[in-house]
């Protein structure tokens, strides 16, 4: 695995049932890498495990091309943020933010004043952590895990403790801020949008397993199994007669008829209103501005989400759907 | 395993080896010995009709206290939780009083108050002009008296925690499904409030089958279990009080066992909380008068005791006689308490072992609570959290018996050595009955403090030490100080191990006590239990702070 960060065969068990890995992939140098996948996958474990606060069964851990897999995590020079922040109570910011620092007094001073004014919060330093807002916090903990100047940054789902309106402008404001700091980061997030938003590249994981790793576009428009297909942006997942009705020969995947066990995906702004093609009838529309989202059934009973212009059809019309492009993938077996 | 602080399984394994010998290995010498020993005194404990006279006394003595300190905490806790009059807050806290008293310097204060020649006799005597005391406070009724006094603060502390948790909007969903009050109460309250009842009646029990003072002091021919350990002791049959102290012990694991059954589950916290009710205004001025007169009255009532002690403290030797109020008062006998070296000894003895076994105590609580908060779900853990509570649920005679019966034996093998009789075994004792207090706090302190904020420390490059030492420590320091603080004061004012234990070398402020009044110098004995009550208040208040 080549990067600054490298994973090569890393491997945590928690049970028999449960665990994580082999997992190899390689993230380069002032890189941010988003992990991605639902609760459970391991997200969470893979940036523990870079942190240094699980140890793995099996691999190598590297961090600027030395090997930190059995290195403590006190020396791992990993910054991390933590998903409620775990402040210190009992210091004030200024405080929390020296305490990754060498040495006391003076001589940190500046490099404290230097942290807050990064993360916009300079003459911050004597206030006490519970009276910061879930934001201004999220921003202390941010200095704090800067201050001593790690090689890595890790967040574990730095956003999800914000409300909704904030999150997205923090997000932008924090991809702004990791960019200029040019640091190698890692974040977990099991919210898509985030992930692309604010991730360079996303790991998609599974049950322990990496699903695909790439930019968002890759993951959208050529998703490496169906998991990453319907996980990754809405889709239509069709099966059988359906799938063969779409997907007969004109998909991506080419190479004429479907074969048993096959799944096709149609993402809805690829199904289409024509004059020829499956017959149907829009049963909802939910119009979101610049285009709606139509819920049609066919007449063999699948249900399908369409996205199209606004007064592209009515509720009740009957209308014809054709895909522009499909995706093909075999059948997940549980 | 995460590599934290704690993790070690050979830290455990030594731990719960030491545990075991300090709780749990006494207790198990002591049943043998009860049991073994050719069984003189599993005959002598069967066969003679005041052993079981006394037993049956120390299980309806503390039923009954359960049953009176419930109905005198339980309405006090409605008052000042649903109500609102003047002088509730001020009254509310000074109802916590008798929790400041040490056990036998409360004892002490009930004997000077209500005794045969107590303040409230004497006036008595005084105002009908009767020619003898009135009432001579012994018995039963003079135990009960002590416990209804000093328990009910359990059952109105653990009330109102369980009022002030309820949410408003449950009671208010049954008056809208058509409850009047009485069924709300009977209904939806009551049954929320089980956990909280049924642990303050659980603690009552535990501290009415193991008290010592008031039967001691107020008791005469009426015996329960403890004070009859202590006399099969004195008397030197030994054997028999081991067998008594098996007894005793069974009747307090019986009471732990069916009251810790009718606890149920908080299902109180388990809805989340929501709002407590509003306090509503008492109605009326008249109604709203004799709430406040009654609360004055009450609060007078409570602070009794501890006026009396401070008043008999100031009352020279030999200066007070048949008069109702002493006519003499001064500091002479504070001087000479401080004067004397020999006077002062009980003193430092106190603070010394106090201070000692509360160091043990909360070392090994530290050392136990870390690795029971922090490690994963194993035996071990389960162990250590069991002989943590072990203390608690024994009687203090039967600790002073057993660890009396395994440290009187030289046998290095059998890890036993001869500890009666040197001034050692006393804070020894003192800091094994104390370890369910420092473990229970600090493993609550453990169990509040987020893991991730050790982890953030090691993120930051902190070591295990700097990690223990900058976030850890500074974050456990309440929880440190509400344990350390109990500790102490229970180690300070302690009787109940000390009579078994102490030596001429090591006697403690209560045996002094103790002593002063045989020689009635009641002013002496006043003096040393003010100081105590003073130096316990003193310690609560700076361990409560935060």
């Amino acid at each position: 695995m080549s990067g600054f960060v490298t994973l090569d065969g890393v491997r945590k068990r928690w049970s028999a049932k449960v665990t994580v890995g082999p997992l190899s992939f390689g993230v380069a140098q002032g890189e941010i890498l988003a992990l991605l996948g639902p609760s459970g996958s391991g997200k969470t474990t893979v940036l523990r495990l870079l942190a240094g606060f699980e140890t793995s069964d099996a691999g190598r851990i590297g961090i600027g091309g030395e090997d930190v897999t059995a290195t403590p995590p006190a020396r791992r020079r990993c910054g991390m943020v933590f998903q409620h922040y775990a402040l210190f109570p009992h210091l004030d910011v200024g405080e929390n933010v020296a305490f990754g620092l060498a040495g006391q007094g003076k001589a940190n001073a500046g490099r404290i004043v230097d942290a807050l004014k990064l993360v916009g919060l300079e003459g911050f330093e004597r206030r006490r952590v519970q009276e910061l807002s879930g934001g201004q916090q999220q921003r202390v903990a941010l200095a704090r895990a800067l201050a001593p100047e790690p090689r890595v940054l890790l967040l574990d789902e730095p956003l999800s403790n914000l409300d909704p309106a904030l999150r997205e402008r923090t997000r932008r404001e924090l991809r702004a801020l990791i960019k200029r700091v040019g640091i190698t980061s890692i974040f977990v997030t099991h919210e898509q949008e985030e992930a692309f938003d604010l991730g360079d590249r996303v790991a998609v994981l599974e049950s322990g397993g990496l699903e695909q790793l790439g930019t968002a576009e890759e993951l959208y428009e050529r998703p490496a199994s169906l998991f990453v297909a319907t996980f990754v942006g809405r889709a239509n997942v069709l099966r059988g007669p359906a799938a063969r009705a779409f997907g007969g020969g004109e998909g991506t995947g080419g190479g004429g008829g479907m074969k048993d066990g096959e799944v096709i995906v149609v993402r809805p702004e690829r199904l289409a209103f024509a004059a020829a093609g499956v017959p149907a009838v829009v049963r909802e529309r939910r119009y979101t501005g610049a285009a709606a989202f139509f819920l049609v059934e066919t007449d063999g009973g699948e249900r399908l989400e369409v996205l199209a212009a606004p007064d592209a059809a009515r509720v009740g019309d009957r209308v014809r759907l054709a895909a522009t492009s499909v995706l093909r993938f075999a059948e997940a077996h549980a | 395993m995460s590599a934290r602080p704690g993790g070690g399984l050979t830290a455990r394994v030594v731990l719960t080896v030491l545990l075991a010998w300090l709780v749990l290995y006494p207790i198990l010498i002591l049943v043998g010995d009860a049991v073994g020993g050719g069984g003189s005194g599993l005959t002598a404990f069967a066969t003679r009709p005041a052993e079981w006279r006394a037993l049956w006394a120390s299980v309806w003595i503390s039923v009954a206290s359960v049953a009176l300190a419930a109905a005198i905490g339980v309405p006090l806790a409605f008052l000042f939780e649903w109500f609102e009059f003047p002088g509730r807050k001020t009254l509310g806290s000074l109802i916590a009083l008798p929790a400041v008293l040490p056990p036998f310097v409360g004892v002490i204060a009930f004997l000077f108050l209500y005794g045969e020649s107590g303040f409230v006799a004497r006036a008595v005597q005084q105002i009908f002009g009767l020619e003898q005391s009135p009432w001579r406070l012994q018995g039963a009724g003079g135990i009960l008296l002590v416990h209804a006094y000093s328990m009910y603060v359990y059952f109105y502390l653990f009330t109102r925690a369980g009022l002030a948790k309820l949410d408003a909007s449950m009671l208010e969903a049954a008056q809208a499904l058509g409850a009047s009050r009485w069924s709300t109460l009977w209904r939806v309250t009551l049954p929320l409030l089980r956990p909280s009842l049924a642990g303050a009646a659980l603690l009552v029990f535990m501290t009415a089958v193991g008290s010592f003072s008031a039967p001691y002091v107020f008791g005469g021919g009426f015996r329960v279990m403890t004070t009859q350990i202590v006399a099969s002791k004195l008397n030197g049959e030994l054997r028999l009080a081991e067998v008594e102290s098996v007894a005793l012990a069974l009747v307090a694991i019986a009471g732990l066992v069916l009251l810790r059954r009718s606890e149920g589950d908080d299902i109180v916290t388990a809805l989340g909380k929501g709002t407590a009710p509003r306090r509503r205004p008492i109605g009326g001025a008249g109604a709203r008068a004799f709430s406040t007169t009654a609360g004055w009255a009450l609060a007078v009532l409570l602070l009794l005791p501890h006026l009396t002690l401070v008043l008999i403290s100031l009352v020279p030797y030999g200066s007070w006689t048949t008069e109702t109020l002493p006519p003499v008062l001064s500091g002479i006998n504070y001087q000479r308490l401080f004067a004397e070296p020999e006077r002062l000894r009980p003193l430092v003895n106190s603070l010394w072992m106090a201070a000692g076994s509360t160091a043990g105590a909360i070392a090994l609580a530290l050392v136990a609570a870390g690795l029971v908060a922090r490690g994963r779900p194993s035996r071990l853990r389960g162990a250590i959290e069991g002989l943590i509570a072990l203390p608690w649920a024994l009687p203090g005679t039967v600790f002073a018996i057993a660890l009396l019966t395994t440290f009187s034996v030289h046998s290095p093998v059998t890890l036993r050595w001869v500890l009666a009789g040197t001034t050692l075994l006393l804070p020894l004792a003192y800091m094994v009955r104390n370890v369910p207090v420092t473990g229970r706090a600090l493993l609550a302190g453990y169990r509040q403090l987020d893991p991730g904020l050790e982890e953030a420390a090691a993120s930051l490059g902190a070591g295990r030490w700097a990690t223990f030492r900058r976030v850890t420590l500074p974050l456990l320091t309440p929880a440190l100080a509400a344990g350390g603080s109990l500790a102490f004061v229970a180690g300070l004012g302690d009787f109940v191990t000390s009579i078994v234990l102490y030596t001429y070398d090591n006697r403690p402020i209560s045996i002094e006590i103790m002593a002063s009044l045989r020689v009635s110098e009641l002013g002496v004995a006043a003096a040393f239990g003010v100081i105590l009550m003073v130096v316990s208040a003193a310690v609560l208040g700076l361990g409560a702070r935060r």
